[in-house]
């Protein structure tokens, strides 16, 4: 008895999620493998100090340019460096800098999304311009020209992708209070005389954040490709610190000489990332959105 | 609305996020910083130079006269002077431009080519293995950096297999010289056109061979988007009376898929291609350094290593304008293909 009350109790509900998602079809199987793929590369990320054969950033820990082999499963690069510890530990910046431009995009673009929309006129009119305008722009390249003014750093990168991205968010949320505040619900509370900020918090917010989630989660995945970008132009931050990018930057200077194992690993591991939380946010879109589920 | 007056509405609208875009970058490039001149060298530099240094390029002026020099240089294709060697940017951006609008363009033409034939592939074969092998894919050019596809296009046909040169736009010595009239020669920079002109094939068969990995490799990223638009448009499509109505008539149905349902299909790829333009300019930088490509994206990325920040506002300006005027063009071009938009 108390067995079955422990796999209700405990069991059960932690695999619901999980069994429910996989009878969702596509989208179910979109999130649960993308998921999967974000944890899996987190994980390894976290615990590489203790799983990294060799010191990441030491130099000449093996012979130069070595192709894959036993001992250096991976190969090595043009400094004698062990390319299986780089792609254990690369991901931390690639991780950081997504996680940061996220905090920042949210921060920024849901209450200026939200507040915006909600008082609509002028306010709305002026904040549509400026992020319309944002948004049409070449994201990278404004990304680069702000990064470059900036200088290197994670925080300045993250800031770099924030203002590209933000209008996405302002854009999505934009449009859901839009329908959302015309909703007989909404004018019943307004009715009963709910003040206006406990209204955008307590009504039209929560029905936003499924969007939110949606969008937060592609930009994850859009983060990571900016931050490579910079990266790859020169943009990245410095040497020291073992960095994807930063292997797939300099790596090019190597192909020449036929070593693509420099390059291999690490663009496989920013596709990897930016794959998962791709399903991830697809798949969540598609969930959230039964009409594109086609 | 008539379409004269859709279009008037248009670039109205286009001018105040035009004028809130070099505002913008203006202000980045002077404010962000504080003192961009200061930040142009990475060590010290005698007080007196840096006075001469700002005064060359008018960044002792009041800012409010900075922005109107700026504006008005701007009104006659002036984009500043570069911080490196005082020469006008505009120069080295004009120069630039067709390299990176040829890598554009053969871009655009393969990411069409391959979204809207695997879309329909897709939508035709609806819920099978081959439909969810092709939506990974869509997926998959999503998450996939252009640069890393690039190399990995240069090892394998530059390095391993000598199919294609791994960089460069041209042989080195090589130039198309455009179509000749007596002694003057009239040349667009884009060399397959030019090769053309000119009428050498040989000039035409190399410059299209080293244009392929660059094109193949961005028009393969960006294709992504349109295999998911053609694939929705054409299951839509698929379903509508018309199609079952061909079909009922006996039409073969090959005919009825790219004969009468993607050409319904097609006109949101149209407007797409005018959403993309953006994106496949970044991409264009990426790509562009990837492959030694002389373009503007490759220029941007060289002067991030000087320092070089006027030259750096001008060609972000310059991209600025390009893509406005490119989503204007569109815009209108799908209001007159499609007259239920102007209402």
């Amino acid at each position: 008895m108390s067995n079955d009350a422990t796999r209700k109790g405990i069991f059960i509900p932690f695999l619901r999620p999980i069994t429910s998602l996989a009878r969702r079809g596509l989208a179910g199987s979109a999130i649960l493998v993308g998921a999967m793929m974000v944890v899996a590369l987190a994980l390894m990320t976290m615990i590489s100090p203790w799983i990294s054969p060799h010191d990441p950033i030491g130099i000449n820990v093996g012979p130069i340019l070595s192709p894959p082999s036993t001992q250096f499963p991976l190969g090595t690069n043009h400094l004698g460096q062990d390319m299986l510890s780089r792609v254990y530990s690369g991901g931390a910046i690639m991780f950081q800098v997504a996680i940061l431009s996220v905090i920042i995009c949210l921060a920024v673009g849901v209450p200026i999304g939200l507040f915006a929309s909600y008082v609509g006129g002028y306010t709305d009119r002026l904040a549509s311009l400026v992020m319309d305008s944002i948004y049409a722009f070449p994201g990278l390249v404004l990304a680069i020209a702000i990064a470059a003014m900036l200088g290197p750093g994670v925080v300045n990168i993250a800031l770099s992708i924030a203002v590209v991205y933000v209008p996405s968010y302002f854009r999505i949320i934009r449009s859901q209070v839009l329908t959302i505040k015309e909703l007989p619900y909404v004018e019943a509370a307004h009715m009963m005389g709910a003040k206006r900020l406990s209204i955008l918090f307590s009504y039209i917010l929560p029905n936003v954040v499924p969007s939110i989630v949606t969008v937060a989660t592609l930009n994850f995945a859009d983060a990571i490709l900016t931050a490579a970008g910079l990266t790859f132009v020169g943009l990245g931050l410095p040497v020291s610190t073992p960095d994807w990018g930063w292997d797939l930057t300099y790596g090019r200077q190597l192909l020449t000489s036929g070593a693509w194992w420099v390059i291999a690993f690490p663009g496989l591991m920013i596709v990897l990332l930016a794959m998962g939380f791709t399903l991830l946010g697809e798949g969540l879109s598609e969930l959230f959105n039964p009409r594109l589920q086609k | 609305m008539t379409l004269r007056s859709y279009v008037i509405v248009r670039v109205l609208l286009t001018i105040p996020m035009v004028m809130l875009l070099l505002t913008f970058v203006f202000l980045m490039i002077r404010v962000l910083p504080g003192d961009p001149a200061r930040l142009h060298f990475s060590q010290r530099v005698d007080p007196k130079a840096l006075v001469l240094f700002r005064h060359e390029l008018g960044l002792d002026k009041p800012l409010l006269t900075q922005y109107f020099d700026y504006l008005f240089g701007l009104l006659r294709g002036d984009f500043g002077k570069s911080m490196v060697d005082f020469t006008p940017i505009s120069r080295q951006i004009f120069s630039a431009f067709p390299a990176t609008l040829e890598l554009a363009l053969a871009s655009t033409i393969i990411m069409v080519v391959v979204g809207v034939l695997l879309g329909t592939i897709a939508a035709h074969s609806y819920n099978t293995a081959e439909d969810h092998s092709i939506r990974i894919f869509g997926i998959a050019t999503y998450a996939l950096p252009v640069f890393f596809l690039g190399e990995v296009l240069i090892i394998m046909f530059g390095i391993f297999l000598h199919w294609f040169p791994p960089g460069g736009r041209m042989y080195p010595g090589i130039m198309p010289t455009g179509l000749s009239i007596g002694e003057k020669h009239y040349a667009t920079g884009l060399y397959v056109l030019d090769s053309l002109l000119e009428g050498d094939l040989q000039k035409l068969y190399l410059s299209v061979r080293y244009l392929t990995l660059p094109s193949l490799a961005l028009g393969i990223v960006m294709s992504g988007i349109f295999v998911r638009l053609t694939r929705t448009n054409m299951l839509e499509t698929l379903q509508l009376d018309f199609v079952t109505a061909a079909k009922a008539r006996g039409l073969k149905e090959r005919t009825v898929i790219y004969g009468y349902a993607l050409r319904n299909a097609f006109l949101p790829v149209l407007t797409m291609m005018g959403l993309q333009f953006a994106g496949l300019l970044a991409g264009a930088v990426l790509t562009e350094t990837t492959f030694s490509w002389p373009g503007l994206g490759r220029y941007l990325v060289d002067r991030i290593g000087f320092r070089d920040y006027t030259a750096i506002q001008g060609v972000v300006v310059f991209f600025g304008l390009i893509v406005a005027a490119v989503s204007l063009v569109v815009d209108i071009l799908y209001a007159y293909l499609d007259p239920r938009i102007r209402f």
